[in-house]
């Protein structure tokens, strides 16, 4: 990477970079706090009761005393401006609420559950960079070849493909016809989550997922990689007479791979969605296959957390690309 | 060029270091422990807590209550030292302990827990969703460390069933705010036979033997339930050997007990009804002779052999034919469409063009609802409107979800399902009693006959069985010359088990099924073969 030696424009960049951390944030804030709100608003509208995930089959016995005291002493019976505002003030004061649907303070929900859903995205990511990588370069470097032909149609076909699809897929091959693999929760049955039960678990889920967001990753590091091999400095390296290698992995790539990160960034809401159908179809207990149950449950405490989790990361996500940009590449400027 | 070549071999290296660690699963190698039991479950808990329901008629592993159903549906003591005692007006009840029971967490049992999970079931603030069910409890006091008394507002003979109730330790129930904030619902403290290691929410559960227990340590020491939602992936899970028993519906049941090496099919009773309602708010199923022509014209075993793979048996009122001293023989409903259509030709049904009959100008039609997600109910539904409209009566269907079906109830017809074989009266009182109707879910058609009435609360304030068991009979025969519903089935419950256990005992089962009923709901006394 080319970095700037001269301490002046150094201490710039990090001024930019502070600013632009700041700037964001500050928009951040009622970014968060209307997303939440637009939740709370959804939810009240939608046409789920909480209370029969409160009474389960109960309900079919219980009489109408019974249920609306149960409503009044859950307080579903308040406007949704008082849910929201005491749902709000239970923030303020670090309290997230409890989690009606799982019958748990939704921090507990949450600390159990994201962790595998982290490993579960983290894994995916890293599948999904290491063959858009690779595959997106070999199709560049041959242009119009065989693999370039292949990969194009391949990238093609699947970015119209929901992961769900994908999964089941999967499923049919590696676990049915060719049972290699197993395909439904984080252990075989009662078995300790060791590293080795986790592992061979998380082999179909993280690829699947991997896979289902690779093809505009691939497309994109393809189309980069072209446009930076019609560069000067490519141009200037090839008349030096490097070898070919030399010239695409150490003077164009670089130069192709600082749109990826920004893109990168851009993907994780989509890696959000694709996490959730991925979890539901495997069974992964994450925290996006709590997303489906409080949706359904309209688990206002639980929705509410995990929509301004996913906001905040979403947030985050295309912070680092920015900033990562931002100190990889003396040419961009900060837009704070 | 070497390079170019070369891509793909890096491409599938970096594949093959992801899949790294599995060359192949490891399933079923090695023997399993003797002791140890994998199930699965279609359903999983939405929690443990005993205020909310779980284990409310007390099959729970977990949890104890002070009596527990027998095979033949008695209760029998269990954390009581002997059978509950009734004052001689009937408005009390007196349970003496059984002595040195403790719980999970090592606390002694005594008088205080048995009063605070009973005032916690009548608090208002908790919320309780079992607190439909004890209506007669008036209050629950300690007379001594291992005595209580339970006062009633009114005689109620049963009053020993309703004691299954789970005991929870009085500090687990102490915090204020509704039963779901309780820590009981994830991490349950009881005095049962199996206490719970891990609930891993959404895979699966483990349950461990109780070495303390008062009944003495269960022989089988490990229990691993695995919840797969899906009845086709959990059918062929069973056959591939991946566990030790399930429940699964009958059809299915029966064809993979034919491939599963070494798993027995264990066939079940029940009292879980499922009934048609005829709202009374509804001028056609309101009227006498639709209600009573359709009970003729559905032809109830055609719907079991078709729809239920034979399993299960034709109902024509709550009371199942299971419990012999119960059922009223000359209440039950033949399949005789003639009769029911020479009923609407008197009653001035006449057919029209379109073979649909009506009276003046009010067409016999009526919309029957069901819950889409229960495939039974849906089969169900679609079989009633089918015999409906051969006696010229149309029935829409519509698939609804229970929100949107729950306001509509008062007019429209909807596809019920309930009961339990423990108390039968209770049971048909809820559903059938004016005092209920348009109460929730029971009685949702606001069916009102006054025999019924009378004869429901002669039962229930019965001195003694024969007396509430002729009641009941005069309640099925008021109910058969004015039915308010079309009861259609009472469902059987199918399972498969592995045949490595002795100590099975088949029983009559509730609506509640899965892995706490069926075949394990006396896994505590199983002993494995050697």
């Amino acid at each position: 990477m080319t970095a700037p030696t001269d301490t002046t424009t150094r201490r710039g960049r990090g001024r930019e970079i502070a600013v632009l951390v700041a700037w964001r944030t500050g928009v951040a804030v009622p970014v968060v706090a209307v997303v939440a709100t637009g939740v709370f608003l959804l939810a009240a509208w939608s046409p789920f009761d909480p209370i029969y995930q409160y009474f389960g089959a109960g309900v079919f016995s219980a009489g109408d005393a019974v249920i609306a005291n149960a409503r009044e002493q859950l307080g579903l019976d308040d406007s949704v401006w008082t849910q929201l505002g005491r749902w709000a003030g239970g923030l303020a004061s670090g309290d997230l609420g409890q989690s009606l649907s799982f019958r748990q303070p939704v921090s507990t929900v949450i600390a159990q559950r994201l962790p595998w859903t982290l490993l579960l995205v983290t894994a995916g990511l890293l599948v999904a960079v290491v063959i858009s990588l690779v595959a997106g370069v070999t199709a560049a470097w041959r242009q119009g070849g065989w693999v370039d032909r292949g990969v194009t149609a391949v990238g093609h076909t699947l970015e119209g493909l929901p992961p769900f699809v994908l999964a089941l897929g999967a499923i049919a091959v590696f676990a049915v016809a060719w049972p290699v693999l197993p395909v439904a929760g984080l252990t075989d049955a009662g078995a300790a989550p060791t590293v080795d039960q986790v592992a061979r678990h998380l082999v179909l889920p993280a690829v699947v997922l991997g896979i289902s967001q690779t093809p505009w990753l691939v497309l994109h590091v393809r189309s980069s990689l072209l446009g930076a091999l019609d560069e000067d400095h490519v141009t200037g390296a090839r008349a030096r007479g490097l070898p070919e290698r030399v010239v695409v992995l150490r003077h164009a790539l670089p130069t192709a791979l600082l749109p990826f990160v920004t893109v990168l960034g851009n993907r994780l809401p989509e890696l959000v969605t694709g996490a959730v159908l991925v979890e539901t179809v495997f069974s992964w207990p994450g925290i996006a296959a709590a997303v489906v149950t409080a949706a359904l449950s309209v688990d206002f405490p639980l929705l509410a957390a995990l929509t301004l989790l996913t906001t905040v990361a979403v947030l985050v996500g295309a912070l680092l690309a920015d900033v990562a940009v931002l100190v990889l590449d003396p040419r961009v400027s900060a837009d704070g | 060029m070497i390079a170019a070549r070369f891509v793909p071999v890096v491409l599938a290296a970096a594949l093959a270091l992801l899949v790294g660690a599995c060359a192949a699963p490891t399933t079923g190698s090695g023997p399993a422990d003797p002791a140890s039991m994998v199930l699965a479950d279609g359903y999983e808990p939405d929690d443990l807590n005993p205020l909310l329901g779980y284990g409310e008629e007390g099959a729970s592993k977990l949890y104890d209550g002070l009596t527990a159903l027998d095979a033949d549906r008695q209760p029998q003591p269990n954390l009581a030292a002997a059978a509950p005692v009734a004052a001689a007006d009937g408005l009390s009840w007196t349970v003496s302990l059984k002595p040195g029971v403790t719980f999970h967490d090592g606390t002694a049992l005594d008088a205080t827990d048995v009063v605070a999970t009973y005032r916690a079931v009548l608090d208002p603030t908790k919320a309780a969703t079992v607190a439909s069910g004890y209506p007669m409890l008036r209050d629950v006091v300690a007379l001594d460390p291992a005595t209580v008394r339970f006062d009633l507002s009114s005689p109620f003979l049963l009053f020993p069933g309703r004691l299954t109730l789970p005991i929870v330790p009085a500090e687990q129930v102490a915090a204020p705010g509704p039963a779901s904030d309780l820590a009981l619902g994830t991490r349950p403290v009881g005095t049962g036979p199996y206490r719970l290691v891990e609930w891993r929410q959404g895979s699966s559960m483990v349950l461990e033997a109780n070495p303390t227990y008062h009944g003495g340590a269960p022989a089988v020491r490990r229990i691993t339930i695995v919840f797969a939602t899906d009845d086709n992936t959990r059918a062929q899970r069973v056959a591939a050997g991946e566990f030790d028993g399930t429940v699964l519906p009958p059809a299915l049941a029966k064809g993979i007990a034919g491939q599963a090496q070494g798993m027995v099919l264990r066939e079940h009773a029940s009292a879980d009804y499922r009934t048609i309602t005829m709202p009374f708010a509804n001028p056609v199923t309101a009227d006498p002779a639709i209600r009573q022509a359709l009970n003729r014209a559905v032809n109830r075993q055609g719907m079991i052999d078709a729809l239920l793979a034979g399993q299960g048996t034709p109902a024509s009122t709550p009371v199942p034919p299971v419990l012999p001293e119960e059922v009223e023989p000359a209440a039950q409903f033949p399949f005789d469409p003639a009769a029911a259509n020479a009923m609407l030709d008197a009653a001035g049904w006449v057919r029209g063009a379109d073979g649909v009959r009506a009276r003046g100008a009010l067409p016999a039609r009526f919309t029957l609802m069901y819950n889409p997600a229960d495939t039974v109910r849906r089969d169900l539904a679609q079989a009633f409107a089918s015999d409906a409209r051969a006696i010229g009566v149309d029935v829409r269907l519509e698939g609804l979800g229970w929100d949107a079906i729950e306001p509509r109830m008062g007019a429209d017809a909807v596809v019920l399902g309930g009961g339990n074989p423990f108390d039968t009266a209770f049971k048909s009182w809820q559903l059938l009693a004016s005092a209920n109707a348009a109460d929730g879910f029971n009685n949702p058609g606001s069916y009102r006959n006054a025999t019924v009435d009378q004869a429901l609360g002669a039962a229930l304030a019965a001195p003694d069985r024969a007396t509430r068991a002729a009641e009941l009979r005069r309640f099925q025969l008021a109910y058969a010359a004015d039915p308010g519903m079309v009861f259609l089935t009472f469902l059987g419950h199918s399972y498969l088990t592995r045949d490595r256990f002795d100590g099975y005992q088949p029983v009559v089962e509730p609506h509640t099924h899965g892995t706490t009923w069926g075949p394990w709901w006396n896994v505590e006394r199983w002993t494995p073969r050697t």
